[in-house]
C-alpha cells in the first residue's frame, strides 16, 4: 500500500469536518490509503516546547510503524501533525539523531519512508483528468481566499511550498473551478498559539487575517489546517467585534471543497458542523447544466 | 665539473658583524667544484660588481654564487652583472646571510654556522643550474575592448587616444551601456545622456577605433601579444552600408513587442533602435518578433526602406581576429526582485525596480517623464524605497553591497520630489553607505530640503489591497512596527553580474569569485589586471561601481594595455615549466592544475621501431606560464620541471643542507 | 573530503597546520647520545630545513630581518617559486638526510601568488603527515604554516615554536639508522 493515513486527533475532534470530508474524498477517489495502526499523538504544540528528543521521537514512533506495516509515504491532513512527523523525517537523515530516536521507541528507522501533507498529495499525485472526471458541481463563481497557515511552509527544511507565496492550495482550488483570489495574507500567523495565553493580541492577529480575506474580495477562506480553522471560524464572532463590521466568511476545509464538487452530500462532509454557516453559500452557486 | 665562483659579501658591517665572512669563504674555497671564492665589502657596488666579472674572466667561471642579502633585493643586479661579462644570467644564484642569517641571530658562532650550510647551498645548486633562455612572444599592436558601457567607452577611448587601433565590441546593437537607461547622475545631477552622447559619438568617429556592435565573443585562443578572438557577428537583417538611419521602417512596423530598454513599460517595433541616441544609429530587425521572418508575410520595411538596406536572407558571421590584448568592461545586471516573494517577487505591477523609475523619470521614457504608475497611469503620492534588495542579504546569496543604491535612491527621492512636489518618499534602509566626493552632501539634501523619510529597518512584507500598496516593516530606531499605505513601491534591486559572465571568464581564462564577479590580480596593487596576462578589467564586471569608479578604471586599464602597445615584443619570463617528451605519458594531470590554462596536450609524431607513430605529450605555452611549478609536483612520472628551480636543483639543496 | 578539497575552511591558518593526524607515533625516545653533527657546545641541537615561498613566506623572513627580529638558528630556508612547488619528495629527502623537522610555508589560503597553488599544498601536506605518521615520524616533525609578507612576527614565532615543539623529541634517526 502507498500511503498510511495518520489523521491525528484533531481529526475527531475540533476538526471533525476536516476528518469526515477526507475520509469521504480519499473512499471516493478510491485512493491507495490505509489508516496506520496504532498511531500515537505528533506531539505538536506541547512536545516541542519542553523536550527536544521527546518531540521527534514521538512523531519518529509514527513512522516507523507505518514503515513496518508496508506503507511507502505517510498522508497527514494535519498541518501540525505534518509540521512534526516532517520534522522527524527530516532528524532521522542525521545518522546520531536517527540513533537516538531509535533508543527511545525501541523501534528501527531505515530514514526510507517520506511524510507529506494530504494537501499535495491531492494536488500532485491525482492527475487533472481523474480530478476533473469527478467532478458534479464546479465551484463557478466561488471565490476563495487560500490559507496556508505557517506549519506547512515554515521552517523551509520541511516547507511543502514556497513561504511567501505558496500556490498548491490555489491550483487545487481553479482546478475544482473555484477563483482563487490574490490576497497577502496566506501564510500570516492566524494567533493560534495566543488564543488561551494573549486571547486579545490572539484575536486581533485572526481578526487581519479575515479583514484582508474581505478585502480581496473573498467569499470565503480555504485551509489545510485544523488549528487555523477552529480559530477562524470558531473565534470569527469575536473577531468581526473587534473590527466593529460583520463578515461572514465561511471558513472551508480544502477537502470539503473538493467532496461538493465531488457531489457528496454535506452532511457527509460536516459542512453542517460549521460555526460560520457554510451550507449557503455553497447551495447558491450556480447548478451546472445537466449533461 | 663546473667551475664555481663564490662571492661573499659583508655589506659593510651589517654581514660581517656576527658573520666571519673569511671563513665562509674559506670553507667555500674548500668545496668541490669551487675554483674562486673571494668576500668584499660592498658586492653590489660598482666596484663588487667589476670585481665579480673579472673573476669570472679570470678563473673561467661557469657560474657563481653570491651570498649577501635576500634575493628579493639584489637577485636581479647580480644576474645583469653576469650577462654583462658573457655569462647566462640564470648561471647565478644568490644566497640569503643577511634577513636570513646576521640581521636575526646575534650569536656570530651560530650564525657562521648557518650562513656557511646557506652558502653550501647555493653552491650546490649553482652547479645543477642551467643557462636559461627567455622566449620572446610578438605582440599585435591591435586592442578588444569588450563591453562597450561606460566603462569599455572610455577604455577605448584612451587606448585610441595613445594611438593604438582598438575594436569596442558590444552584444547589444548600440554602444552606451547601463548608462544609457540612466536619467540623471548624482552627486550632480547632470542628465546622464548628456555627458554620454558625446562620449559615444566620439569613440565612433575615432580613426583608431572599429565599433563592432551586436556582437558577441564566441572563443578566444592564444596569449598575451596574440589573443585570438572568434567572434559571432550577429545577424542584423540591415545592410548597416546602405542604412541611412532615416527611420521610415520603424515608424511602418505594424509589429510592437516591449522594449528591453524601457524595461518593458513601453513599446518597440521590430525593427528598432533601442533609444533615440543609439550608436549606431542604424535599426536591427529582431527576428523572433518580426512577421515577415516568422510567417512570410509583411516585408513593409523592406517596401518602404529608400536605399534598399533590408536582407530579410542575412546570416550571422563568424570572424576570428588577433589582438595583442583585451579589456573586460562587460558591467552588470540589476538584480532579479523575484527571488523576493515577499515583495510580490515582481507580480505587484506597481513595485518596481530602480531602472523602471529611471526610465519613467526620464523626458524620452515612456511617459515622457511624467511619474505614472505602471498599474493604472496614476501619479503616484505615497512612494516608498526599500533599500539593499538583492545586497547585503546572505539568504538571497548577496553578501556584498552594491555600492550605488543608496545615492541613486537619494537622486531618485530628489527628482521625484522636484516633479511631484506634493509627494512623499520614505525610504527603507539598512545603513546609509555615502563614500564618495560630494556624496554625502547629497544625502544630507535629500533629507533637508527634499523630505525624503528615512526609515531604518526592512520591510518584512509587501500587498496589495485595492489599488493601494500595504508597505509593512520596522523601524529599528523606534522599535516599532511601521504601516505604509503606498502608491508606488521602488526597490532598489542591487547588481549582478551578468548572467553568463561565469562563461565569458571560462571562455577568456580569467577568474571569478562565488558571485561571478571577475577577478583582479591583487586586491591592493593591481586593481585592473587578471592573472592572466594581457587581459585587463574595467567597470562593474569587476565588481558593484559606480559612474566614476567605472571611468577611473576603463583609464587605468587602457594605460595598462597601452604600456603592453608599445612593445613590439614581450620578453617571457625564462624560469618557467618544461616538459620532457621522451618521459611525458600524456595523462594530462599537469593541464588541469595549472592555473594559467598554459599546458596543452598535443600529438607528437614519433619513429618507433620502424614505423612511425602518434602520441600525446604536454606542451608548454612559454607566454601563458608563470612558473608556479604546480604542474611538477602532479606529474607522475616526473617529467615535468621547472627552469631555475629544478628537482635536481632543490634536491641538491636539501642533500647539502643536510650533509653536515 | 571536504577538508581535502581546495578552498574549504577558514581562510586564517587552517586547522591543519595546528592538529596533527591522530595515529600512532613509533618515533624512537631520545636517546642519550646526540649526533655528533650537530652539536653546539656539546650540546644537541635541532636542524630544521624550512621551504618557504618566494611571494609570502621568504618575504615574511626578509621582513623579519629588517626588523631585526631574533630567532633560533636551527631553521635553514630553501626558496620556491610557490609552496605549491614543494614536492613531497623534497620533504622525504630532508628526512631521509638527517633532518630533524620540516617546515612548509606560504602564503595564506586565498591570497596565493599564483592563485591556487597553496590549496594543493595544504591537501599534499595532509597527506604528507598521515604518510610521515605511518613511517613513524612524530606527526610535530613536518609542519605546515601560511605567513604572510607581513607577518615577520609570526615567522620568528613559528621558527622558535617549531625548534622547541622538535627538542624534547631528539634527533630524527629514523633513516639516519637504516641508510647503509
Amino acid at each position: 500500500m502507498r500511503y498510511g493515513y495518520y489523521p491525528g486527533c484533531s481529526l475527531t475532534g475540533t476538526g471533525i469536518e476536516y476528518g469526515l470530508s477526507a475520509d469521504a474524498v480519499i473512499r471516493h477517489l478510491n485512493m491507495d490509503m490505509k489508516e496506520i495502526r496504532d498511531w500515537n499523538c505528533c506531539g505538536a504544540s506541547s512536545a516541542h516546547n519542553h523536550d527536544p528528543l521527546l518531540s521527534i521521537a514521538l512523531p519518529a514512533r509514527n513512522l516507523a510503524l507505518a514503515e513496518q506495516q508496508g506503507f511507502r509515504e505517510v498522508a497527514v491532513p494535519c498541518a501540525a501533525c505534518y509540521q512534526r512527523i516532517k520534522a522527524a523525517e527530516v532528524a532521522a537523515r542525521d545518522p546520531l539523531k536517527r540513533r537516538e530516536m531509535e533508543e527511545v521507541i525501541e523501534e528501527e528507522l531505515s530514514g526510507a519512508i517520506v511524510a507529506r501533507s494530504l494537501l499535495e498529495i491531492m494536488v500532485h499525485d491525482i492527475d487533472d483528468s481523474a480530478l476533473a472526471a469527478q467532478i458534479r458541481r464546479p465551484l463557478q463563481g466561488l471565490k476563495v481566499a487560500c490559507y496556508y497557515g505557517c506549519l506547512l511552509v515554515k521552517p523551509r527544511a520541511i516547507a511543502m511550498d514556497e513561504a511567501e507565496n505558496p500556490m498548491t492550495m490555489d491550483h487545487l482550488m481553479e482546478r475544482l473551478g473555484a477563483t482563487p483570489v490574490e490576497w497577502g495574507y496566506k501564510t500570516e500567523c492566524c494567533g493560534g498559539s495566543l488564543t488561551l495565553t494573549r486571547p486579545d493580541t490572539g484575536v486581533q492577529m485572526t481578526a487581519e487575517v479575515l479583514k484582508y480575506a474581505k478585502l480581496a474580495g473573498a467569499d470565503c477562506v480555504v485551509t489545510p489546517c485544523p488549528l487555523c480553522t477552529s480559530n477562524l471560524d470558531m473565534r470569527q464572532g469575536t473577531a468581526e467585534k473587534k473590527l466593529g463590521r460583520s463578515l461572514g466568511l465561511p471558513i472551508y476545509y480544502f477537502t470539503e471543497l473538493m467532496g461538493f464538487a465531488f457531489g457528496l452530500p454535506m452532511k457527509t462532509l460536516g459542512l453542517d458542523r460549521h460555526f460560520v454557516e457554510a451550507t449557503g453559500l455553497l447551495q447558491s452557486l450556480p447548478v451546472p447544466a445537466s449533461g | 665539473m663546473k667551475r664555481i665562483g663564490v662571492f661573499v659579501c659583508h655589506c659593510g658591517s651589517n654581514i660581517a658583524h656576527t658573520v666571519d665572512c673569511k671563513q665562509v669563504a674559506d670553507e667555500a674555497a674548500a668545496m668541490p667544484g669551487v675554483v674562486h671564492a673571494q668576500e668584499y665589502k660592498y658586492m653590489c657596488s660598482e666596484p663588487g660588481q667589476v670585481l665579480i666579472q673579472e673573476a669570472v674572466k679570470e678563473h673561467n667561471l661557469d657560474g657563481y654564487v653570491v651570498t649577501a642579502c635576500s634575493p628579493r633585493m639584489h637577485e636581479t643586479t647580480f644576474r645583469k652583472c653576469a650577462g654583462r661579462c658573457g655569462l647566462n644570467p640564470y648561471m647565478v644564484e644568490q644566497v640569503n646571510i643577511r634577513e636570513h642569517c646576521s640581521w636575526v641571530h646575534a650569536d656570530k658562532e651560530a650564525g657562521t654556522e648557518k650562513a656557511i650550510d646557506l652558502m653550501r647551498m647555493g653552491v650546490a645548486k649553482v652547479l645543477k643550474n642551467e643557462p636559461l633562455k627567455a622566449a620572446t612572444i610578438p605582440m599585435t599592436k591591435r586592442a578588444l575592448v569588450i563591453g562597450a558601457g561606460i566603462a569599455g567607452i572610455q577604455a577605448a577611448l584612451d587606448i585610441a587616444d595613445n594611438g593604438f587601433p582598438v575594436t569596442l565590441l558590444d552584444r547589444e546593437h548600440s554602444i552606451g551601456g547601463r548608462m544609457a537607461q540612466i536619467d540623471k547622475t548624482f552627486p550632480t545631477l547632470d542628465c546622464s545622456a548628456c555627458i554620454l552622447t558625446p562620449k559615444m559619438v566620439e569613440v565612433a568617429q575615432h580613426p583608431n577605433v572599429e565599433l563592432m556592435t551586436y556582437a558577441e565573443v564566441e572563443s578566444v585562443g592564444g596569449f598575451i601579444g596574440s589573443f585570438d578572438v572568434t567572434i559571432r557577428k550577429k545577424a542584423r537583417y540591415v545592410d548597416t552600408k546602405r542604412c541611412t538611419g532615416c527611420g521610415a521602417c520603424i515608424q511602418k512596423c505594424p509589429s510592437k513587442v516591449p522594449s528591453e530598454f524601457e524595461m518593458e513599460m513601453g513599446p518597440r517595433k521590430s525593427i528598432y533602435v533601442p533609444f533615440p541616441q543609439a550608436v549606431p544609429n542604424k535599426p536591427v530587425i529582431d527576428a523572433p518578433h518580426c512577421r515577415y521572418l516568422q510567417t512570410g508575410k509583411c516585408g513593409i520595411c523592406k517596401k518602404i526602406c529608400p536605399t534598399d538596406a533590408i536582407r530579410f536572407d542575412d546570416q550571422d558571421e563568424v570572424v576570428t581576429e588577433r589582438f595583442g590584448t583585451i579589456v573586460v568592461a562587460t558591467g552588470y545586471q540589476q538584480f532579479d526582485i523575484s527571488a523576493y516573494e515577499e515583495y510580490g517577487g515582481g507580480r505587484i505591477p506597481d513595485v518596481i525596480t530602480g531602472m523602471h523609475l529611471e526610465r519613467l523619470l526620464n523626458a524620452s521614457g515612456p511617459t515622457s517623464g511624467k511619474i505614472k504608475r505602471p498599474s493604472d497611469g496614476k501619479e503616484p503620492k505615497n512612494i516608498v524605497f526599500i533599500k539593499c534588495v538583492g545586497s547585503r542579504d546572505e539568504a538571497k546569496n548577496r553578501p556584498y553591497c552594491s555600492k550605488t543604491c543608496c545615492m541613486y535612491v537619494a537622486k531618485q527621492a530628489t527628482l521625484l520630489k522636484e516633479k511631484l512636489p506634493a509627494s512623499k518618499s520614505y525610504i527603507f534602509y539598512m545603513d546609509v553607505r555615502t563614500g564618495g566626493k560630494n556624496y554625502e552632501e547629497f544625502y544630507r539634501r535629500t533629507q533637508v530640503d527634499y523630505d525624503g523619510h528615512y526609515i531604518r529597518g526592512r520591510v518584512s512584507k509587501i500587498f496589495q489591497v485595492g489599488d493601494r500598496l500595504i508597505v509593512r516593516g520596522d523601524d529599528s530606531l523606534l522599535g516599532r512596527p511601521v504601516e505604509i499605505e503606498a502608491d508606488l513601491v521602488v526597490l532598489a534591486a542591487g547588481m549582478d553580474p551578468q548572467h553568463d559572465a561565469r562563461e565569458l571568464a571560462r571562455t577568456l581564462g580569467i577568474a571569478y569569485d562565488a558571485h561571478g564577479w571577475y577577478t583582479e590580480a591583487h586586491p591592493k596593487l593591481k586593481p585592473v589586471e587578471t592573472q592572466t596576462g594581457g587581459i585587463f578589467l574595467a567597470g562593474a564586471c569587476q565588481g558593484p561601481k559606480d559612474i566614476p569608479d567605472s571611468v577611473a578604471q576603463g583609464s587605468a586599464a587602457a594605460v595598462k594595455a597601452s604600456a603592453l602597445l608599445t612593445k613590439t615584443e614581450l620578453t617571457g619570463e625564462p624560469m618557467i615549466a618544461q616538459c620532457n617528451e621522451a618521459m611525458c605519458s600524456g595523462c594530462g594531470l599537469c593541464v588541469t592544475i595549472c592555473p594559467y590554462k598554459a599546458i596543452t596536450r598535443q600529438p607528437k609524431q614519433e619513429r618507433i621501431h620502424g614505423k612511425m607513430r602518434e602520441r600525446m605529450v604536454s606542451t608548454i605555452n612559454s607566454g601563458l606560464c608563470q612558473g608556479c611549478g604546480a604542474c611538477t609536483v602532479a606529474c607522475p612520472s616526473s617529467a615535468m620541471n621547472m627552469g631555475g628551480f629544478s628537482d635536481e636543483q632543490i634536491m641538491a639543496e636539501v642533500d647539502a643542507l643536510c650533509q653536515r | 573530503m571536504s577538508a581535502l578539497s581546495p578552498k574549504s575552511g577558514s581562510p586564517a591558518d587552517c586547522a591543519v597546520t595546528e592538529g596533527h593526524v591522530g595515529l600512532p607515533v613509533l618515533d624512537p625516545p631520545p636517546t642519550a647520545a646526540p649526533d655528533t653533527g650537530k652539536t653546539k657546545n656539546g650540546e644537541w641541537q635541532p636542524y630544521i630545513v624550512g621551504f618557504a615561498c618566494n611571494w609570502c613566506t621568504y618575504a615574511g623572513a626578509d621582513l623579519a630581518g629588517l626588523s631585526r627580529m631574533q630567532y633560533p638558528p636551527n631553521m635553514r630556508l630553501v626558496r620556491v617559486p610557490c609552496s605549491g612547488r614543494v614536492n613531497p619528495q623534497f620533504v622525504l629527502r630532508a628526512f631521509q638526510k638527517g633532518a630533524d623537522a620540516v617546515l612548509v610555508a606560504g602564503c595564506h589560503p586565498g591570497d596565493c601568488h599564483y592563485g591556487t597553488g597553496n590549496y594543493f599544498t595544504r591537501r599534499r601536506f595532509l597527506l604528507m603527515q598521515r604518510l610521515l605518521t605511518f613511517m613513524g615520524v612524530d606527526p610535530r616533525r613536518f609542519q605546515a604554516r601560511w605567513i604572510s609578507g607581513s607577518e615577520a612576527p609570526k615567522f620568528r614565532d613559528v621558527v622558535t615554536e617549531l625548534t622547541e615543539q622538535v627538542r624534547p623529541l631528539g634527533p630524527n634517526r629514523l633513516w639516519r639508522e637504516v641508510e647503509p
